[in-house]
Order: structure tokens, then sequence, then C-alpha cells
């Protein structure tokens, strides 16, 4: 009980933290959000919209009408030409944008992270019960040099070659699961594919690591005494214990997909948080970003948070010990 | 395993005679296979193997090719062949060329410029600030650990790519700014990003470090903390600094070219690899007969100078034994 209090305390002082610094960093941001906005406008014009949009306001005070807007969740407004207008009367609202981008980012981690798991935990067992073998030896020089392709390389490759060339699926864009399934794993899957091969080699060499080490343990010299397959060894009593450093990493790998998949959310035209983020940036539209970061920060810790309870469940030895504690 | 031996104690830190050379006896004794940097050069090089050589290989003559660029009997990397547009690879376009007709091969050399000076600086950036606050925290635990982790934990919190976004926003966004100073800019922003990483793995291995028994010998015999932070622990940290370093330089390279397709990577007018892979982007979705080596070629480029750094991170790690959490 005591360990989820101080988790429930970390994640707020994370959030703060997070937040407090986007903002100092949105305020040193040189130039003026208003020329954005209206490019011709006179001084007084300019000055009526920098009232409207609490941009003459203190970063302090705009913290914490941030701050208490999400209190009452509101994630804020885009900034327009028409004001900053209160939440019942915002026509570009952040929310909305998240409600759109969030499970288009969501949908992209989910089937990259599950794609690159399937591949990488069969050849990661394998390798490491044949650890020394060609078998071994190849595919962890292919796991490296896939390591060494950077995503949006794979996906300017991808987009080329198997959109442009081949024409087999259209390299930009996204359809809705709902509209159309065959069309939206059509148009995701290349940017799947980009996302996941750098991770398939990651989490494939983690695990072949733990897993060796594993294997040398006393209860498995002890399956294997009891005259076990080594199929079940490998898959029922040598895989869980080894899987942690590999379920920590991919839980990092979640915050880093959703928010970090920008360039590919980019290549491939995917309107997805990272888009938003890129966007938000370049635009200026800060309030919107503060939000963003938010929610991108949020997600890390409370990830972090179910990767340490997934942690116990996985090895009795850390629940126990918790429990002893 | 090698014979911990005198002559390995001949090390950075062994110069002055005194405090400093039992500390690193005892280190010796201690932990054999971890022996003075002397050492290091040679024994590094028995593990190396063939694929080890072509990576240093590879390394020197891109950085020798970034180098001597203005020297190199290569075309100018702006000057336009117009009878040779969009060519594929030829004697005389080993790369051959893009849709307005420059040397591709000119330009990935010019490219290799922009980009090793934009990794290695920041990198470097990074490791000096990063490595300061780690072994700060690593060396003098207690609150002041506490606060520096938690720091690096939040800022590891926001992915480090839109973290980059925003701090070119603000250093780099102005477009009165000149390029030159928009590669500085780039340059602190990627830095700043790389901080809390090599901070993190500093602080590791500094805590590792810092409770041995010649820290301690080192403090009994009245040695400041500075000291001994400088010349007792930072070199033995320096290694795993050094594997941090290598893979640092290629996930920036790989950052920059992020940046890049982004548009706030090196400006164009510079070429660099990302920004070569952005343009040849843009060539390929939007000029009819375009060739795909507008962005194979920097590609490949990327590819085979990241594996080689990553190659030999791997090496330098394997070889001491670096890791994120050794406490």
């Amino acid at each position: 009980m005591r360990a989820v209090l101080v988790r429930v305390v970390q994640l707020f002082v994370v959030l703060l933290v997070v937040t407090i610094f986007t903002s100092f960093l949105i305020d040193a941001v040189p130039g003026d959000v208003t020329y954005t906005l209206a490019p011709v406008a006179t001084p007084a014009q300019r000055e009526a919209l920098r009232h409207d949009l609490h941009l003459d306001r203190s970063p302090v005070e705009r913290y914490g009408e941030w701050v208490s807007g999400l209190a009452h969740g509101d994630l804020g407004c885009y900034y327009g030409t028409s004001g900053y207008s209160t939440a019942s009367s915002c026509p570009d609202k952040v929310a909305d944008r998240v409600k759109d981008a969030l499970p288009i980012s969501l949908e992209l981690m989910f089937y990259a992270q599950l794609l690159s798991l399937l591949i990488a935990i069969p050849f990661g067992v394998l390798t490491a019960y044949r650890a020394g073998t060609m078998f071994d030896k190849t595919v962890n020089t292919t796991a490296f040099a896939l390591l060494a392709i950077p995503n949006f390389v794979l996906g300017l490759v991808l987009a080329y070659y198997v959109g442009t060339k081949l024409g087999w699926v259209d390299p930009t864009g996204y359809v809705d699961f709902g509209k159309d399934p065959v069309g939206h794993f059509q148009q995701l899957a290349l940017p799947v594919i980009s996302l996941a091969a750098g991770q398939v080699a990651i989490y494939m060499r983690l695990l072949r690591t733990d897993m060796i080490a594993t294997l040398q343990e006393d209860f498995v010299t002890m399956a294997r005494a009891k005259g076990l397959s080594p199929a079940r060894i490998l898959w029922r009593h040598a895989l869980r214990p080894s899987s942690l450093t590999l379920l920590t990493v991919a839980g990092l790998n979640v915050g880093a997909l959703i928010g970090g998949a920008v360039v590919i959310e980019n290549i491939f035209v995917i309107h997805g948080m990272g888009f938003l983020i890129a966007d938000a940036i370049a635009r200026r539209q800060y309030v919107a970003l503060q939000s963003y970061v938010a929610i991108l920060a949020l997600g890390y810790v409370l990830v972090n948070f179910l990767v340490d309870i997934l942690y116990a469940i996985l090895d009795p030895r850390i629940r126990h010990a918790r429990a002893i504690a | 395993m090698p014979e911990p031996s005198l002559s390995a104690t001949t090390n950075a830190t062994a110069v002055d005679n005194g405090d400093v050379v039992a500390g690193t006896q005892s280190l010796v004794l201690d932990l054999p296979p971890v022996q003075g940097t002397a050492k290091v050069e040679k024994s590094k090089t028995k593990k190396l193997g063939i694929v080890g050589w072509i990576a240093i290989f590879w390394l020197v003559a891109v950085c020798a090719a970034a180098i001597l660029a203005p020297v190199l009997p290569i075309p100018s990397p702006t000057k336009n062949f117009l009878s040779a547009t969009s060519e594929g690879p030829s004697l005389a376009h080993p790369m051959g060329t893009d849709s307005t007709g420059q040397d591709m091969f000119s330009r990935v050399i010019w490219g290799a410029r922009a980009s090793l000076l934009v990794s290695v600086s920041s990198v470097a950036f990074g490791l000096l600030f990063g490595g300061i606050l780690g072994l700060i925290a690593g060396y003098y635990r207690g609150k002041l650990d506490t606060i520096f982790t938690n720091i690096f934990n939040v800022f590891l919190a926001i992915p480090q790519l839109v973290l980059a976004l925003a701090l070119v926003a603000v250093f780099a966004s102005d477009p009165a700014v000149s390029v030159g100073k928009r590669e500085f800019w780039l340059i602190i922003s990627i830095g700043l990003v790389s901080i809390p990483i090599i901070g993190r793995i500093t602080r590791a291995s500094t805590l590792s470090w810092a409770q041995r028994e010649f820290v301690l010998a080192g403090r009994s015999m009245g040695a400041k903390n500075k000291r001994i932070m400088s010349r007792d622990v930072l070199p033995n940290v320096l290694p795993a600094m050094f594997s941090i370093a290598l893979l640092g330089i290629a996930v920036v390279i790989v950052l920059e070219g992020g940046l890049s397709i982004l548009g706030v990577g090196v400006p164009p007018s510079t070429p660099s690899w990302g920004n070569l892979i952005a343009t040849g982007r843009n060539e390929l979705t939007r000029i009819v007969g375009a060739c795909p080596q507008v962005i194979l070629a920097p590609s490949i480029a990327i590819f085979l100078t990241v594996l080689s750094l990553n190659y030999l991170g791997d090496v330098v790690r394997a070889r001491f034994d670096v890791r994120e959490s050794n406490i």
C-alpha cells in the first residue's frame, strides 16, 4: 500500500516538473505567436490579440490557468484569431484533437510492440538455447544490423519501394479499423514494420542474455533432471524469470512509441500524437503542447508503474520479498 | 583473465606518487580484468577481431573524408551538372546525381562533415555536463543524488526527439539566426537531451567505484573530494563514458536525421546526412523520374557509420562490463 502511495506522489512530481519545465521552455521561444496567427495586423490589433490569448500574462499565471483547466478536465484550447476562448466556446479544443490522435498512436504503438515481441521472444529463447551455434550467430548478426537502421530510413525505403514502386499500398494516410479493417492493416503495415524492426533487435538481444543466465540456474538443472522436455523447460520454466529486463524496456518504449513516433508519423502522414506535437511546436500552440507533453509523461509514469506490478506477478521472488518487507 | 601486474598501475592517476598510487594498486588487486588505462589499448585490440578493424577503418575513412572534403578531388556539393540530372551511379558520379544534377558522392562526403560535427560536439557537450552531474551524484550520494537522479528521470519521461524538437524551437527557430548559429544551437539542444542519459550511466558507474578501498585510502590520507573524484574515480569511470560516447554519437547521427525530416535539423544549405535524406525524400515524392539513390546514398552512409559505432561501443562495453545499474 505504501509503495502505491509513493508511486502516486512520484507521478504528481513528475507531471508537475515536466509541465512547469515545458511552460518555461515555451516562454523562452523567440518570436510571437500572433505573427503566425495573423501575419498582417496593426500593432494595436496584435496587442488586443495578445490580450485575448492571455499572452500578456506572466508564465506563472498562464501555468496556473492551464492547471486549473486540467483539474476541470479541460486540456485547453488551440490559439486562434478569435481569442483564447473559454472551454465552452472554444472552436478548436485540444481535447478533440487528442480524442482523434491518441487512439491512432496507441494502435501504432500496440501493433509495433506486438509484432516486435512476437518475433523477438521466439528468437531470443531459441538463440539462448542454442547459444554459440551458427543459428545463434546468424540471428545475432542480423539483429545487430537491424539495430543500425534508423526507423525513418527503413520507413522511407519501404514507402518508396513497396508503396510508390510496387504500388501495393498507399504510402501515406490512415484508415480507421471500423471503416475498412483490411485497409486499416494495409495502411499501418509499413509504419508498424519501420517502428518494430529496431525493437525486435533490442528485445531479442535482451531476452537472449537473460535467458542464458536463467538456463544456468539450479531450478533449470532440476527440471532437466526430472526429465522435462527442453520445450517445456524453455517456455514454462525459464521464460518467465528471464523476461524482466525485456518487460522493463518494452514498458519504457511504450512512451517513446506514443510521442516518439513523430518522424514515422510524419513520413506516412498519420495524424497521431507525434504528429500533433511536432505541429504544435512548429505552430507555437503552447497550451496544446503543454497538454500533449503532460499526457506523454503521464503515460510514461503509469507504464512504469504497471511494469513494477507485472514484475511481481512474473517473479514470485519479488512478490515475496515485498510481502516480507 | 590477464594477470594483475605492477605495470598496469602506471596509468594517468599514478603519475604523481603517494596516495594515488596506493589507490590504483588496490584497484588492480580488487579487479584483475579492469587494469589501468595504459593497458586498455593493447588488451582491447585483442578482442576487436576482423569486424572491429573494419569498423575502425570505416570510421577513420569517414572522419578523414569529412575533414579533407574541401581538398578532395570531388566536385562541389552544390555544383549542378545540368546534363546529368537524376542519373544512376557512373564513373563520373559514383553515387549518381540528384534531380538538380548535384553529385551525390560529393554531397555524402560533405554531409559527413556536418553530421559528424553535430554528433561529436553534442555528445562531447553531453559528456561534459552529464558526466560532471553523474559523477557528483554518484560520489556524494545522499540528497544530492536523489535530486539529480529524479531530475534525470523526469527528463527521460519526455521522448528524446520531442525534447530535442522543443529545444531547437526555443534556440534556433528565429529566422534571423544565421546558419552557423543554428548549427550551434542544434548541437546545444541535442547535447542537453543527452545529459540525463549520460548522467545516469556515469552515476551508476561512479557509485560502484566510489565505494572502493582506494577511495577510502585517499580520503584517510587527507585528499580532498575534488581530487579523489578527478584523480581516482574519474579515470575508472571513463571507459563507461567512452562506450556511451560511441553509442551516443550513433544515436545523435540518427536523431539529427529525424530532426531534418521534421525540417529542423542542420539547415539544408549545408549538406548533412540527415538533410540529404530529407531533401531526397521530397524529390522522390514530388519529382517525376527522381532516382532512389538520393535517399539510399546518405542512408547507407548512416547505416555503416552507426553499425561501426555500435559495434565498437559494444566491444568497449563488454570489455569493461558497463551497465546502467551496477548497484
